[in-house]
């Protein structure tokens, strides 16, 4: 009896029909397409995104110098150089970070004891040539001022699970 | 009558089914395959050597690109064998959210294999819907560690935090408004187990839909059926692991057989397969789906009612809280200490392997008392199956080596490292 019955199903295509009947449901259902540069998919509060260097709320960067992301850096991707500031303080005078080494696994900011460099939510940007994707102090900075509202309260957020 | 000389194929390695950097040499009769030889290490990058001149917490970004479609899996090879050189105790909260993380991970990973393999033997469809999955546990992947693929979050003592208590939504744009975004958002509206739970209700119900695609679909039997069979002799002799030795009908799995974590506290079945072709091993890794998003669900509820730490209380592994670290000077100290010159591991050496989605995956750390491991051994299932192609392959037509591959679970980050 079974094998009657398989042999009729084989015969009129009846898996097929099983699956285009799903396919089909599809077909008429509502997309899931997310279009993206008008729109973008969920984006974590962890995120780990491009580098920025933040700033204390009276305008004075927060990085002391203290190396630990350099030391840190899986991938030897932070270089920076230091001197005393004419007011006596410890300042970066150098702070590189090569986005082409950098594989992004948030440990700088995870040792930055002054919650400096920061991994943003921002994660569209491009280079046209290679040292476009060498980010310098300056850059950085800039970047931290634009996102500090974003940045500030991600960090606040997220704060009790650190 | 003249002589017919067998014919030379490159095979890769940019062909789309090569599953990225396969360059495969094959010498054909006609249509017929005599002899497949893998040539590897287009991905090269030298994981084991870069291992040596780093400290142990530094290496661990490196082990998400081992095998990069089941990164959270590698990663915890690697911190269990640290941990087993260092005696240290895991709080049971982060063996829970690992378990689970690893099973989900083993889902991601079925289901990228499942979309590529059905692509490569022609079945459209089931790769945008395995897709459409995938999209929801990356975005787990990401709530925990801010990451979509590269994890970085199982660290030497535990899980680096603990889950968030809310989900990312999405917002409204000029495609959708507020009402299709409140749709859309319904499941993002607790937790990442919240969330988690919506997807283990939903997700048994998608895996029969893949099956109506594919398991009766005669096309489907006619790609795999008698493809690629190994009998469990061979399969043992081969060095197989996971869902290839299952599928031949050998019970082994690690998560059985010599239970890490809390998989002894866990209920699951492991499917095995009766014929060894590929069918059978599609059939098993369906079936590991439904048995991973059961271990998911358990875990959640483990989760939801034993709220605590998922870190180890030690500063000398793990570093202390943002907290401790800026008001306390000890705490600075170790700080300071662990993000320079790391934690060294005394000496001995230790194989450590889990139960990863596409086999055994070990590591195997030789520790001299230093900061540094002396060598790190990846074993990694994807070579030891890689290297029977030849066996599996000999005899079939062209077109099934498409399908030996795919159901190999090939993955080039870990057969080159």
């Amino acid at each position: 009896m079974k094998a009657i019955k398989d042999y009729i199903q084989r015969l009129f295509l009846w898996e097929m029909f099983k699956g285009l009947n799903i396919t089909g449901r599809y077909l008429f259902k509502k997309k899931i397409t997310v279009q993206y540069p008008e729109e973008k998919t969920p984006q974590s509060h962890r995120f780990r995104g491009h580098h920025a260097l933040r700033r204390y709320p009276n305008g004075e960067e927060r990085c002391i110098a203290c190396k630990l992301c350099e030391a840190v850096c899986p991938a030897l991707a932070i270089t920076i150089e230091a001197e005393q500031r004419a007011d006596g303080t410890r300042r970066t005078t150098r702070y590189d970070i090569d986005l082409t080494k950098c594989i992004f696994c948030g440990y700088c900011e995870e040792s930055c004891p002054v919650d400096s460099i920061v991994e943003t939510r921002h994660f569209e940007y491009h280079g046209e040539q290679h040292g476009d994707l060498i980010m310098t102090k300056e850059k950085l900075l800039a970047l931290g001022d634009k996102l500090e509202p974003q940045l500030a309260a991600d960090r606040a957020y997220d704060a009790k699970y650190r | 009558m003249p002589e017919i000389r067998n014919y030379t194929l490159n095979f890769g390695p940019q062909h789309p089914a090569a599953h990225g950097v396969l360059r495969l040499v094959l010498e054909l009769d006609g249509e017929v395959i005599e002899r497949t030889d893998p040539h590897i290490g287009l991905l090269h990058r030298g994981t084991e050597k870069l291992a040596e001149s780093k400290p142990f917490n530094q290496s661990l970004p490196y082990m998400d690109r081992l095998d990069y479609v089941s990164m959270m899996c590698n990663e915890h090879a690697y911190v269990m064998a640290i941990e087993r050189l260092m005696g240290t105790k895991v709080p049971i909260r982060a063996q829970y959210i690992r378990v689970m993380f690893d099973e989900v991970t083993r889902i991601l990973n079925h289901l990228m294999w499942l979309g590529a393999h059905a692509l490569d033997i022609g079945a459209m469809s089931v790769f945008l819907y395995a897709f459409r999955e995938r999209e929801d546990l990356v975005d787990c992947y990401e709530a925990v560690s801010g990451a979509r693929m590269h994890a970085a979050y199982y660290r030497p003592g535990g899980v680096y935090r603990d889950l968030p208590d809310k989900m990312p939504h999405y917002k409204a744009s000029q495609w959708h408004n507020d009402k299709e975004v409140k749709e859309l958002n319904e499941s993002r509206q607790g937790s990442l187990l919240d969330f988690l739970e919506d997807f283990t209700q939903r997700f048994p119900k998608l895996v029969d839909e893949y099956e109506t695609l594919l398991t009766d679909n005669r096309i489907w039997k006619q790609r795999t059926v008698d493809i690629g069979i190994v009998s469990p002799e061979r399969a043992l002799n081969l060095g197989f692991s996971g869902p290839m030795l299952r599928g031949s009908g050998i019970a082994w799995d690690l998560r059985k057989k010599q239970p890490y974590e809390v998989y002894d506290k866990l209920d699951f079945d492991i499917p095995i397969g009766v014929n060894g072709d590929s069918y059978d091993r599609y059939l098993v890794r369906m079936e590991e789906m439904r048995q991973s998003n059961k271990i998911v669900k358990q875990c959640i509820n483990w989760l939801r009612n034993n709220p605590g730490s998922v870190m180890v209380d030690d500063h000398k592994v793990a570093p202390p809280n943002r907290e401790t670290m800026k008001g306390d000077m000890e705490g600075l100290i170790h700080h300071f200490k662990l993000f320079t010159e790391g934690y060294c591991v005394p000496e001995g050496q230790v194989y450590q392997a889990v139960e990863h989605p596409k086999g055994e995956f070990g590591i195997y750390l030789v520790s001299d008392g230093a900061n540094k491991p002396y060598r790190l051994k990846i074993r990694a299932p994807g070579f030891a199956h890689l290297a029977s192609i030849n066996e599996m392959a000999k005899g079939h037509m062209i077109a099934d080596i498409v399908a030996i591959i795919g159901t190999q679970d090939i993955v080039f980050g870990e057969v080159d490292r």
